[in-house]
């Protein structure tokens, strides 16, 4: 379409050929964010003049917030445990049920077209959620606590780690599985020992690589009601105590930070 | 015994090592399951759960469909409409951070506090930033352009960083040997080298701000969060209905197509 607008270029070369040169894409590529980001602008009122004259505001509240107020700690401890409890435990059961419906929706392995197209639809619409409405529509089912929060954290990492765990399945070397079917195996063996130890590192990596991320989002789902510490956040921002909000992000940040080195300590040993 | 048999026995078991993680793990699955209790759950949930499946087969079209500010049309274009000024702001703020952080061009004290202030811009929650942007630029779409810019940086300046410090140095040097200059080493040695890893990545976190950007609407951040939240607050299932499956169409879309174009970038 667009080489038929914008002919390409002839060059005549010395020894007498033609070549063509496609015409650049990049000036209708810039087009195209240009305009993109003027209706953008328009749509969401961006204005720079008010940033400019506004965002001192900003780094006021991040300045209230140093130093943090360390007698708080105590007190948010049982909130940031319940966050830590509530990733873990989701994460737990969410890894769990990914290896059934990852191995559903592998096409090498499963036969039933049907059930494979089943299950990945599943998989890529609970991946679509975010987490925090999956978080608020729990809470209507499930009562308003930490049960919420794990039922929204179980269901991300079903899809995440299902969607990571089907591609390795549907990406191993299937030579290994059906030597063993001809050799007599059930198919289950088969699994159990053609497939299995093939995706297992990667499967347990990426379950971890969830969790770590999980504990972050843990942090947001109390907003809704769904227990943890992010009740507390938007408690204190609406009381605007920001040395507890410097308190609770300093100890977020610890966390998140021990559990990131911790999992990143096994998943190179994994691999 | 054969010496397949003798190889097998021969293999490093540390039974030891298993054992002790299993029990960390079971002692770590023990403890956090006092954090969740399923008594709550009353007929009313099921009723509610039985709804909310009602309200998606049968959504409110009129709401899906006509063109007024209030329609999830409007609110979904809202939305991309932050996802994706967003991400160019961030995208703009991660560039000087990430040289900044990149060992091999600054030196390592700058790169390791660039680093910590990663840390921590990454690690604060997307709602605290909207929270506090909402001070700065009012409730509306303007503070979650800005809350998603913020939130951007971390993601992206560190897959950034990444770039950077496997840019390949002997180009730079065969320019230098062949006389060119520090802008022409930066247009033709290290920009064409970095631009389509950067675009890639840039390109897939405009599909997750989508995500984000649909969220910042429950702090009163613009887009199609606060909707969503009056509507179920409103026990409104038809609403909830129209509003989840209009998300999901347009975040798959986005999904789709950033899926294309970086599959594009990668083979050039």
């Amino acid at each position: 379409m667009y080489d038929k607008l914008f002919p390409p270029k002839k060059v005549l070369l010395p020894n007498g050929k033609i070549v063509q040169e496609k015409r650049s894409r990049v000036p209708l590529i810039v087009l195209i964010l240009a305009a993109a980001t003027v209706v953008s602008v328009e749509f969401t009122n961006f204005s720079l003049k008010v940033l400019a004259q506004r965002i001192h505001e900003f780094f006021g509240m991040v300045g209230d917030m140093i130093p943090p107020k360390w007698s708080y700690f105590p007190a948010m401890w049982d909130a940031l445990a319940a966050t830590i409890q509530m990733s873990l435990l989701g994460s737990m059961i969410g890894a769990l049920l990914a290896v059934p419906f990852a191995v559903l929706a592998s096409s090498n392995v499963i036969r039933n077209k049907f059930v494979v197209a089943v299950f990945k639809i599943i998989l890529s619409l609970l991946r679509t959620l975010p987490s925090l409405v999956t978080a608020l529509i729990a809470t209507f089912v499930f009562g308003l606590g930490p049960t919420a929060g794990v039922i929204a954290i179980l269901l991300f990492t079903l899809s995440y780690v299902g969607k990571l765990l089907y591609e390795q399945i549907e990406n191993v070397d299937m030579g290994a599985f059906e030597a063993m079917e001809s050799a007599g195996m059930t198919r289950i063996q088969a699994f159990r020992y053609a497939i299995l130890p093939q995706v297992l590192p990667s499967y347990l990596s990426s379950s971890l690589f969830c969790f770590e991320g999980n504990v972050r989002y843990a942090a947001i789902l109390g907003y809704v009601g769904a227990g943890g510490i992010g009740l507390l956040i938007s408690e204190n921002l609406g009381w605007r105590d920001y040395p507890r909000i410097g308190m609770i992000i300093l100890s977020l940040v610890v966390t998140v930070y021990v559990i990131e080195t911790v999992s990143e300590h096994f998943r190179k040993k994994l691999i | 015994m054969t010496t397949v048999e003798k190889q097998l026995l021969a293999s490093p078991r540390n039974y030891r090592y298993i054992f002790i993680l299993t029990i960390v793990i079971l002692l770590l699955f023990g403890w956090s399951l006092t954090a969740a209790s399923f008594k709550d759950v009353n007929q009313s949930g099921l009723d509610i759960a039985g709804n909310i499946v009602k309200g998606l087969v049968n959504p409110d079209l009129e709401l899906l469909f006509n063109v007024s500010k209030q329609s999830v049309l409007y609110l979904l274009v809202q939305t991309a409409a932050i996802a994706f000024l967003g991400t160019i702001v961030g995208a703009i703020l991660s560039v000087p951070l990430a040289f900044l952080a990149a060992s091999n061009i600054v030196p390592k004290p700058i790169a390791w506090l660039t680093r910590l202030l990663l840390i921590f811009i990454r690690t604060i929650p997307a709602l605290v930033y909207g929270l506090m942007f909402i001070r700065v630029a009012g409730p509306g779409p303007f503070a979650g352009v800005l809350t998603i810019g913020i939130t951007s940086i971390g993601m992206l300046s560190k897959l950034y960083v990444d770039a950077i410090e496997e840019l390949d140095k002997g180009v730079l040097e065969s320019m230098t040997s062949i006389g060119c200059t520090t802008f022409e080493k930066i247009r033709y040695g290290i920009f064409p080298q970095l631009l389509s890893i950067f675009l890639s990545v840039t390109i897939y976190r405009f599909d997750m701000n989508m995500r984000e950007a649909s969220i910042l609407g429950l702090v009163g951040a613009g887009g199609i969060g606060a909707p969503l939240i009056f509507a179920m607050n409103a026990y409104k299932w038809d609403q909830v209905g129209s509003i989840l499956i209009g998300l999901v169409v347009l975040i798959l879309l986005i999904e789709w197509l950033s899926n294309k174009l970086r599959a594009k970038l990668v083979k050039g």
